[in-house]
């Protein structure tokens, strides 16, 4: 059948016309297109992949900057938890340290007064020494001017000598 | 809103049927000639195959054809022969050289020998084929060129291309990532053009070849004879070890070793082949299908006019259906033999045990 008989005509033009068409499209034509479409899938994955990493990255900052901030807090509230207590600390110091000094002045004020009036005591005492010597040498004097008084002064004041010594 | 679109376009579509119904049988009687019976087959063949001129129709007994220039190198008289083919068309001889009416030349250009039998000269004139080959050839560089110039200038951070370019880039991008790069695992750089180059030629012929008065040319085998030709040399010239290794030493049992390596040998040249006929035959019966499905409305109304203006809507509309299958084929087509083609070069590049 002619229609499955090839003809020799057509084949010589078709080995031209696909010959040619082959040669300019392999160098001008698809080189360019495929080229172009390589070099855009590549630049498309590496872009998706650079979204993917800079994705990652945000997350990890995100993750860091959560964690720095929670040290941050936890180093506040540490601070100010020692700093209140330093503050206790430095007022119950103080307190004792007042009381302290409070109750040694106090100590050193009474000791003083009791020194004070020990001396004071002791003038006096001496003092009422002196002046009962005396009184007592007017009032002496006085009694003592017959011999008799003279005589029963001294037997009394034995006796109570002797009374004071138990003898 | 929708519904009353689609009553007119109904209506529309209704009128143009029945207006084909009344026009069709004068032309029918027309082409008819006064004996009134119409020869389908020769028809048929007559626009599926080749010829020395371009026929585009007839106006009245008038035929509206482009001459075209025959180009024949007689081995008998040792000399080239250049002219128009007008000068044979009507069955004249022109130098000793004639149409063929005898049965082994049929509508081929022969003179005769000493002894008066028919000879075939060595003919590449460029008849209808060879001349849409041609201009169609040329039309493809000039699509991809124009499609390469976009890129130029341009590299992978611009925008993607839009309109035409778009498109181009979008089907290159199918048959280079999906046919090329998934069946072919080394030297891709090397079979992309020849691949790229098959699909598109055949897809744009095929297309081309559907639209009236144009040539058949993938349902030509000559032209798919040189396709096959070169998926084979593709696939064997650059073929590794590994692939003759599996043709001629395939893993098999010894006694089955010599067996197998026939099979195989012949497989190298049927799978060519099988290219060759499966492009040819389905463009081939494509046109034939739809030049039967025309013939029915001159057959009919050969037979009687009732007749023809019954059938002539429903066999109009067949042909719409069977244009639109026919684009679907000139695509499936062209994928079909990119994909083979792909696929018998991966196996000449495949590593067996890798």
């Amino acid at each position: 059948m002619f229609l499955l008989t090839p003809d020799s005509g057509l084949i010589f033009w078709m080995l031209i016309a696909f010959g040619v068409v082959f040669f300019v499209l392999a160098k001008y034509g698809w080189p360019v297109i495929t080229k172009m479409i390589d070099s855009r899938k590549q630049y498309i994955d590496e872009s998706l992949e650079n979204a993917r990493k800079a994705n990652e990255r945000l997350a990890q900052l995100q993750e860091e900057t959560a964690q720095m901030l929670k040290q941050a807090q936890e180093q506040q509230s540490k601070i100010l938890a020692e700093a209140v207590e330093m503050r206790n600390q430095i007022v119950e110091k103080a307190k004792t340290e007042a009381t302290n000094e409070g109750q040694k002045l106090l100590q050193e004020a009474k000791q003083q007064i009791a020194q004070e009036k020990e001396s004071a005591i002791r003038d006096i005492r001496r003092e009422v020494g002196v002046l009962s010597v005396e009184i007592a040498e007017k009032v002496l004097r006085q009694n003592l001017q017959n011999d008799d008084d003279q005589m029963a002064m001294i037997d009394r004041m034995l006796d109570e000598i002797m009374a004071d010594k138990n003898i | 809103m929708r519904n009353r679109k689609s009553d007119k376009i109904t209506w529309i579509v209704c009128m143009m049927m029945l207006a084909i119904s009344f026009l069709i049988p004068s032309s029918a009687r027309a082409s008819g000639g006064e004996g009134g019976s119409f020869d389908a087959s020769e028809m048929i063949f007559g626009h599926i195959g080749d010829s020395y001129e371009w026929h585009f129709t007839n106006i009245g007994e008038k035929a509206i054809a482009l001459p075209l220039p025959v180009i024949l190198y007689s081995r008998e008289r040792g000399e080239w022969f250049l002219f128009s083919s007008s000068r044979i068309m009507e069955g004249e001889t022109y130098n000793g050289f004639y149409l063929s009416k005898g049965e082994k030349y049929k509508g081929k250009l022969v003179e005769q020998d000493i002894n008066g039998d028919e000879v075939r000269p060595l003919d590449i004139s460029l008849t209808k084929n060879a001349c849409a080959l041609l201009i169609n050839s040329l039309l493809l560089i000039l699509l991809v060129l124009w499609c390469a110039r976009w890129y130029k200038e341009k590299d992978q951070t611009s925008d993607a291309p839009r309109g035409f370019v778009g498109l181009m880039e979008m089907m290159v991008s199918m048959v280079y990532e999906d046919v090329i790069k998934a069946n072919i695992p080394v030297h891709v750089q090397r079979y992309a053009p020849y691949l790229l180059c098959a699909f598109f030629f055949i897809f744009l012929n095929n297309l081309i070849g559907l639209i009236p008065g144009s040539a058949n040319l993938t349902g030509n085998i000559a032209i798919t004879l040189v396709l096959a030709l070169c998926t084979f040399l593709m696939v064997n010239i650059f073929a590794n070890k590994e692939y003759w290794k599996e043709i001629f030493w395939a893993d098999v049992p010894l006694w089955m070793k010599p067996v197998m390596a026939v099979v195989e040998f012949l497989g190298i040249f049927t799978k060519p082949i099988a290219l060759m006929i499966r492009l040819f035959a389905n463009i081939m019966a494509g046109h034939a299908a739809l030049l039967a499905l025309v013939s029915v409305i001159f057959i009919t109304f050969s037979i009687s006019s009732l007749l023809g203006g019954l059938m002539t809507p429903l066999t109009v509309l067949f042909c719409i259906f069977l244009d639109f299958l026919e684009v679907l084929v000139a695509f499936i087509q062209a994928y079909v033999f990119t994909m083979l083609s792909a696929v018998f070069i991966g196996l000449s590049q495949a590593h067996h045990h890798e």
